[in-house]
């Protein structure tokens, strides 16, 4: 067993694992954030997309213990006090979820998107997208609601 | 009615909030005290006879607390998992209809079939012991694939199915099409294969029993479409234990497609494990597991034939179809290649005469049964080839060919031969309002302009019709089904007037919370924030038979109604009361109950709350409370149909097809919600279009899966679609209370064929005539190379 | 997963003890290749050395050659404006490897170390003529692969660094399988002052030059050069994904667009 100290939505915890525990079992597991979802168990499906000192990556191919020191952003960490995040705002407002199983990948796989490209166009959201699956919207208005989150992000709205 | 939350109004989903928030709460993320792990070990053999089962050393792994095999299985008398359809040969007899015990018992007969179930203190305990379990296998020669299951000589899935055959079924009146054919003009046919599919929900199943040995009780968790009828096989046929001894949950799920519909081993061994650990034990399938237990679709050869006469009309169908079952049969198996295909095969069309036989195959592959569409796609796929290759070879337009054969709206109730009454429809419409979305008389252009650019652009079109609100009690009855298929619903009106709705349906996706509150806003006008709908346990709503084959709004919405109406009419009698009024002089509307002609009014909420604490009430003449039931059982299936159009890009270099362009037009019935209909079609487009060109379930000749994980099966992504253009017309659906017929399942069945045809379009200058499905890169290569190469 | 022991030393030379005379040890870096097989039981380390704590491969260093750490991620070198600016070929094949929550993990030297078949970077190193650095020497890259999932590499070495020679022009064509995302075929051309260098990736074992192709074009840099027949149908790998005939057909279709691409 290894003891780890990282930061999760701002929050210092230490955990004791063992190592081949992954990220994903650690917060779903021992932390009971239960938000980050696994769909696969060969890194396609991006529902366990957390960030990592800001970067969007797949839980379920990182160990907990390689997250030791790191800074980790769940979905539970996307809204600030009850208020949803712009992205999370458009994915209800243009219904680009349906399940909601690959909605938390899904949402912070878009966000960290429009931070590095604040204006994408439909191809760069469709082509930025391709670490993450969903079965029940076609896709359709997600790629409707990045957009529009883009927009309302760039208008400083966040 | 009012505030724009009624009927037709893209209300904003009320569900969406916890989703978003990671607040969801599926049933992986539920962990009950005391919680245990279950982990299966699962046959790598197609087919072999298991010697012996050695689990000693799993026993003494860390943390082990049970190893249980079939031999436990049978010690405790649970039963088989069943089969929900009995299918009748064209001699009358019945389908064979072997044993599917829960863990294998003496045999195995796919990859993946569960032998043993290991159950640890923590799920990586119960994965280690799992390696741990010694099965002596003795491997048996084996069958995947269709045409070699039915070879003289095959090995046998089952000894007592001789050449695998599970049932040899017809429908139609074969003397009348003989004549139809005899007199054709023109005879066009086709042979297809409808490629098998993996549902894979992006939620993988998951099960979590638990027995209450002081309540002498069993809840389970689970992820399923359809909780009551998982609660009714099990108390019935598998666990065999009391109704009122079971609770079967299904809280959020993460996508069904009709993978989630059917009742599973893995649900019946987690509650059973419990007793005997004393302990919960949870399931979760990895995605590996997923391809080798979940039930697959679609797998059927077929062999087609279109008679027309001289002007181009058809006259008669033949279709002989081969359907794979996998090893055992699932739930809904035995009905999808019947009764939800063969019924199907008149498609929106005048077809004077048709027959059609279906042979149900065993193969030593995972059990097949519906996936989105589920029969309707296979018939629809095959028609609308066919019917393309017939405009083709007779040199008629694609479209005029379809728009000459279409069932006209002043021709229903329309009686096709194949036992199907379609009620309602506008085909020319949807057809023209299709191809005005996708700029029909402009392709020519785009055509011109895609060669510019070294691509070869292709059109294709689809008409369709599918069945759907499954499903009317009584035909069904006489079909085979062995439980009637109607809705249950409650509303239960609280005291200060807002709605709790218990509906039998089941929402994983769908947005019932939504849409069903919107239904009951529009009869009672109760702002939807104050209706909650409440689905998914069997402890909080009386029955239900659950959501598939887009029966929810349909049949459940329509339950819903019939409850409410009931409570209008008691809220009519408690409000004469109020208003010294006559009943019959009370009428109901904008939610207040008024004396007709008068401005004496009561709000809905005041009579609810005088129904339950008066101070003066007629407790004699009128129960107090506010709240009922009701059942609904359709006296009909619904029948959407629609038109779906596409253009496709083909690069002739590598083979890759390109979607560029969806435009469909549907008649799904009276919308509720439009956002989440437009949702709903989105989805099932992606489905199609990924069956038509990425999706392929493939086995070796020895039954070893080979598209098992995402790494080898291609899911559609965002980048492999476009935006889809989604009309509406709507003809009423004519014989449910809110004019509804259902919208899940439309792109799955409209859209692969048209996906196809556009491909056979864009490789016509390169004389490519056949392609079959998935039309993956290699495969239209391969087409345009065997038809000589690019020009 | 099985167990395992996870180590996390500070320096190379610590991380080269930790592997010396210990087959049953393992390199972890982004760990984009290795978790997934090990998730599967494929591989199956009883002691896990992670790279994460080693300073000094993270940097990427300006100049000809251009010098890209081994911890340096794919993501990291898509964006580099160093990279974008000196070969934009390899930024942009970077940039195509996997997916983004991939790229922001995968490394280059965990990509090289792992030598996937299938990997587009193999076809960078040896279409560029890059030099391999490890802790203990200099491996030229047309040295350096050599078989399925194998390379020169010892036991216990460790890539700590890759030297790119900046060409003229470079670009890499890639027909990705429409699942995983690996290549299919991939293949990068490179002009430089000292010739033409063609890889293929993705379309036999490990990756390769094709020689013919590379004289074809160095006679005349044009799509045109690009003849099929160089690359034999029998020598490429025959799977799931594609017949050895179609990779045969696709390298030819993907060279020129590589070629198309350095106009």
């Amino acid at each position: 067993m290894a003891t780890i100290t990282l930061q999760v939505n701002e929050k210092s915890h230490a955990v004791e694992v063992e190592p081949r525990t992954l990220l994903v079992e650690l917060l779903r597991e021992h932390l009971r954030l239960t938000g980050t979802h696994v769909g696969c168990d060969t890194s396609q499906c991006g529902a366990c997309t957390v960030w990592v000192d800001g970067k969007a990556i797949k839980s379920c191919t990182m160990l907990a213990v390689e997250a030791e020191g790191r800074a980790v952003t769940t979905i539970e960490g996307l809204a600030t006090n009850g208020q949803l995040h712009p992205m999370q705002a458009a994915f209800n407002a243009c219904h680009g979820l349906q399940c909601g199983f690959c909605t938390p990948g899904m949402v912070m796989s878009a966000t960290e998107l429009v931070k590095r490209n604040p204006d994408p166009t439909e191809a760069e959201v469709r082509h930025g997208l391709e670490g993450n699956l969903c079965r029940c919207t076609g896709y359709h208005n997600i790629v409707r609601a990045v957009l529009a989150a883009a927009e309302t992000m760039r208008g400083g709205a966040q | 009615m009012s505030g724009g939350q009624g009927m037709g109004a893209s209300v904003t989903r009320k569900e969406d909030r916890r989703f978003l928030l990671g607040k969801g709460r599926y049933t992986d993320d539920i962990v009950l005290p005391e919680q245990t792990w279950g982990v299966f070990v699962r046959s790598p053999y197609a087919h072999a006879a298991i010697r012996s089962i050695d689990a000693s050393q799993a026993l003494a792994s860390p943390g082990v607390l049970a190893v249980l095999t079939g031999d436990d299985v049978a010690a405790d008398g649970l039963g088989g998992i069943p089969c929900g359809w009995q299918i009748k040969n064209k001699d009358g007899s019945v389908m064979v209809e072997p044993p599917h015990p829960a863990l294998a018992q003496g045999k195995v007969r796919h990859v993946g079939d569960p032998v043993a179930l290991v159950i640890a203190e923590t799920k990586a305990q119960a994965k280690d012991a799992a390696q741990l379990v010694a099965v002596d296998y003795d491997a048996r020669p084996a069958v995947a694939h269709l045409n070699a299951a039915v070879a003289e000589g095959a090995p046998l899935v089952w000894d007592e199915a001789p050449g695998n055959v599970c049932f040899d079924w017809e429908i139609g009146d074969l003397a009348a099409t003989e004549g139809e054919f005899a007199g054709a003009a023109h005879v066009i046919a086709i042979d297809l294969v409808n490629n098998r599919v993996v549902p894979n929900a992006i939620e993988p199943r998951a099960a979590n029993g638990h027995y209450d040995a002081v309540e002498d009780r069993y809840t389970l968790y689970t992820t399923s479409q359809n909780p009551h009828l998982t609660r009714l096989l099990l108390g019935a046929f598998t666990l065999k234990v009391p109704e009122h001894k079971l609770r079967v949950v299904a809280p959020d799920v993460g996508g069904g497609f009709g993978s989630k519909i059917f009742h599973y081993a893995e649900e019946l061994l987690v509650l059973w494990a419990s007793k005997r650990v004393g302990r919960p034990v949870k399931w979760t399938s990895s995605r590996s597991e997923a391809f080798l237990s979940d039930a697959h679709g679609r797998d059927h050869v077929t062999h087609a034939e279109l008679a027309l006469d001289a002007d181009g009309r058809f006259r008669g169908l033949r279709v002989r179809t081969l359907a794979n079952m996998g090893a055992y049969l699932s739930t809904f198996s035995t009905a999808i290649p019947t009764y939800l295909h063969g019924t199907l095969l008149s498609g929106p069309y005048v077809i004077p005469a048709i027959y059609a036989e279906v042979k149900a195959i065993f193969t030593n592959t995972v059990p097949v049964d519906a996936v989105r569409g589920a029969g309707r796609p296979e018939a629809t796929y095959l028609l609308e080839r066919l019917v393309d290759k017939a405009a083709r070879e007779l040199g008629i337009d694609r479209v005029e060919i379809r728009r000459k054969n279409l069932i006209q709206p002043d021709q229903f109730p329309y009686q096709t031969p194949v036992a199907l009454e379609y009620d309602i429809g506008d085909y020319p419409a949807t057809l023209d309002m299709a191809l005005q979305a996708i700029d029909y008389p402009g392709l020519a252009q785009r055509k011109e302009a895609s060669k510019a650019r070294g691509k070869l652009r292709g059109f294709g079109i689809s008409t369709y019709i599918e069945a759907c609100g499954i499903a009317p009690s009584a035909l069904v009855g006489a079909l085979g089904a062995r439980a009637g298929l109607y809705e249950a619903a409650s509303v239960r009106v609280h005291p200060t007037g807002s709605v709790s709705v218990f509906t039998g349906t089941h929402s994983h996706g769908q947005g019932h919370e939504t849409t069903f509150a919107q239904l009951v806003h529009e009869k009672l006008g109760v702002p939807v924030e104050n209706i909650e709908v409440v689905h998914g346990d069997t402890d909080r709503i009386p029955f239900g038979m659950g959501t598939y084959g887009s029966r929810s709004a349909a049949v459940g919405g329509s339950a819903i109604v019939k409850a409410i109406d009931k409570i209008v009419d008691k809220g009519k009698k408690i409000a004469a009361h109020l208003l010294e009024a006559s009943v019959a002089d009370v009428e109901f509307s904008d939610g207040k109950y008024r004396v007709v002609g008068t401005d004496r009014e009561k709000a809905f909420g005041e009579v609810a709350f005088a129904a339950y604490v008066p101070h003066n009430y007629p407790i004699d003449t009128v129960e107090p409370g506010l709240e009922d039931s009701a059942f609904y059982d359709p006296k009909n299936f619904t029948f959407p149909g629609g038109c779906h159009t596409v253009e496709v890009e083909v690069d002739p270099e590598t083979g890759v097809v390109e979607v560029v362009d969806v435009a469909i037009a549907d008649d799904v019935g009276v919308i509720i919600n439009p956002m989440i209909v437009d949702g709903q079609a989105h989805g099932g487009l992606a489905h199609g279009i990924g069956q038509a060109l990425l999706e392929e379930c493939v086995y070796d000749a020895d039954g070893q899966l080979l598209s098992g994980s995402f790494m080898s099966y291609t899911m559609p992504r965002a980048a492999d679609l476009p935006y889809f253009k989604v009309g509406n017309h709507v003809t009423a659906c004519t014989h449910n209370p809110v004019g509804i017929k259902g919208v899940g399942e439309v792109g799955a069945i409209g859209i692969p064929p048209a996906v196809i045809n556009a491909v056979l379009d864009a490789l016509e200058p390169l004389g490519v005539k056949h392609i079959e499905m998935p039309a993956t890169p290699e495969k239209v290569w391969r087409a345009i190379q065997a038809a000589g190469g690019v020009a | 997963m099985k167990s395992f022991e996870f180590h996390r030393p500070q320096s190379v030379a610590d991380a080269v003890s930790l592997l010396q005379g210990n087959p049953a040890a393992k390199l972890l870096a982004g760990g984009q290749s290795l978790i997934p097989v090990m998730k599967l039981d494929l591989a199956q380390p009883e002691d896990l050395i992670s790279l994460a704590g080693i300073g000094g491969l993270k940097e990427i260093r300006d100049g000809d050659p251009l010098v890209i750490g081994a911890l340096v991620t794919h993501d990291e070198v898509a964006n580099s404006p160093v990279v974008r600016q000196r070969i934009p070929g390899l930024a942009a094949l970077a940039g195509g490897i996997g997916d983004t929550q991939v790229r922001n993990r995968g490394t280059l030297g965990g990509s090289l170390g792992h030598a996937d078949p299938a990997a587009d970077y193999p076809a960078a190193v040896l279409a560029l003529g890059a030099t391999i650095e490890t802790d203990r020497r200099q491996i030229a890259a047309d040295d350096y692969f050599t078989g399925l999932f194998s390379t020169a590499l010892a036991e216990d070495e460790i890539v700590t660094a890759v030297h790119f020679p900046v060409p003229e022009r470079s670009a890499y064509a890639k027909f990705a399988s429409p699942a995983s995302k690996y290549a299919v075929v991939g293949v990068m051309v490179a002009k430089t002052a000292g010739g033409v260098r063609v890889a293929v990736t993705g379309a036999g074992s490990h990756a390769f030059r094709v020689p013919a192709w590379e004289s074809a074009l160095a006679a005349s840099f044009t799509p045109d050069a690009i003849t099929p027949g160089a690359v034999a149908a029998a020598d490429l790998r025959s799977d799931g994904e594609a017949s050895a005939e179609y990779r045969a057909h696709l390298v030819t279709v993907m060279a020129r667009r590589a070629v198309q691409a350095c106009q």
